[in-house]
């Protein structure tokens, strides 16, 4: 049998079911929570903490799509603090690695690139770091330019979850973190990459792309598609 | 009574939001109506005057020029405003600051020239260790984001400001 939780977001009576994340039952109820890491399909993992809220009774902002919901909770997902740390996410991302709108593949394809726009950010106000990362052009069809990538594993997960190949991973930590083919061998050596482009679809903005289109004919433009995850997010749960 | 003075700079950009600028078209002539523009690279005067009241700036602060320049104008403005994306974020000349000064220098006048290898070391003045944001380096009051800003947003944002408001950029954002 499934249990019913009822609570509140923002002042509303909200209801969902057990095993629900606050995430899905706020937009059941068209109340818009900013995300990045999220795609319907794939599991969460939390990772840009784009879409913390407030939950009262708890001191600590916890990110939205991986909380699940449970009777009574009261959250919050706009507040002043919660949109400034949003703001200081998306200025984080931007400056961790090298993101240059201009000369940028998925320019204005780009899920960073209207989250600026969107919580208005015209400046940054954190020094840049400008890091000397790498490009990794030896697949034949595709490519990764990690100076554009926001370690949202969106490739990592799509590639594991639906294509099952499970081709790229994360290594390192901190700052030094990447995503990596094949333990860290050059994407174009990997022996289970299916070719299959997934990870490009789903990649928020210009880290992933297919090679040979130039930048202005914007080549990351989504493609009305991406089916197989659309009837994931639609299928019913099994429990 | 006398108009407000407006000036526009050019420090490390490609001119591109000069000529969006230009592309306000027959509202450049608005724009004269309620402003003296007194320094551009548009008009023909050599020294930044004693005191303007507007001032856009394009382009990165990249070399010691630019920085010598860029506090003299902040000195001598009430209004400075990032005028794109070089002058916000460093943008596209912010494309070297991972490779750094010297084997940039090395890459482009030593590794690839057949003809009088050697960076120029007279006039051209030195680069900066890194290509930076206008208001790393001086107070910024205003920021107009865009690659280049829409001529649409330089008109009402000049607006704003010349009618004493704070512009309002929605629908500005970085790149495009």
């Amino acid at each position: 049998m499934t249990t019913v939780h009822t609570f509140r977001i923002n002042g509303s009576d909200v209801a969902g079911t057990d095993g629900q994340s606050i995430l899905a039952v706020a937009t059941e109820n068209g109340i818009d929570i900013p995300t990045m890491c999220h795609l319907d399909g794939l599991s969460d993992t939390g990772s840009c903490r784009l879409c913390v809220v407030e939950v009262a009774g708890s001191s600590k902002l916890t990110p939205a799509c991986t909380t699940l919901v449970s009777e009574g909770m009261d959250v919050s997902t706009t507040s002043e603090q919660l949109c400034g740390y949003r703001r200081t996410i998306i200025e984080m991302l931007f400056l961790e690695r090298n993101h240059i709108c201009a000369v940028c593949v998925a320019n204005n394809h780009c899920d960073l690139q209207n989250l600026a726009e969107e919580l208005k950010l015209d400046h940054f106000e954190l020094p840049v770091i400008a890091p000397k990362v790498g490009i990794d052009a030896s697949h034949a069809l595709f490519a990764i330019d990690h100076n554009r990538c926001i370690m949202c594993v969106r490739c990592v997960r799509v590639c594991d979850e639906v294509e099952g190949a499970h081709t790229w991973d994360v290594m390192g930590s901190g700052i030094g973190v990447r995503v990596v083919t094949d333990m860290g061998t050059p994407w174009g050596e990997s022996t289970s990459c299916t070719s299959c482009g997934k990870c490009v679809q789903v990649c928020p903005t210009g880290a992933l792309f297919e090679k040979g289109r130039s930048i202005g004919e914007g080549s990351k433009e989504r493609r009305p598609f991406l089916p197989y995850l659309k009837n994931q997010a639609q299928e019913p749960e099994l429990t | 009574m006398t108009k407000p003075t407006l000036a526009t700079v050019w420090l490390d950009g490609c001119s591109g939001c000069h000529m969006s600028f230009i592309d306000m078209d027959e509202r450049l002539l608005e724009i004269a109506e309620r402003a003296d523009i007194v320094y551009s690279p548009l008009v023909d005067t050599k020294v930044y005057p004693d005191h303007v009241d507007l001032c856009l700036v394009e382009g990165a602060v990249s070399s010691e020029d630019d920085l010598r320049k860029i506090k003299l104008i902040r000195e001598r403005t009430g209004t400075l405003i990032s005028f794109g994306d070089c002058a916000i974020t460093a943008n596209v000349p912010g494309m070297r600051n991972p490779i750094g000064v010297q084997p940039l220098l090395e890459r482009a006048y030593l590794e690839n020239v057949t003809l009088n290898p050697g960076a120029p070391t007279e006039v051209v003045p030195a680069l900066l260790p890194m290509a930076l944001p206008v208001h790393r380096v001086v107070k910024v009051d205003v920021f107009l984001p865009g690659c280049p800003p829409s001529a649409d947003l330089i008109h009402q944002s000049l607006v704003d400001l010349l009618e004493g408001r704070t512009p309002d950029t929605r629908g500005a954002r970085f790149g495009r």
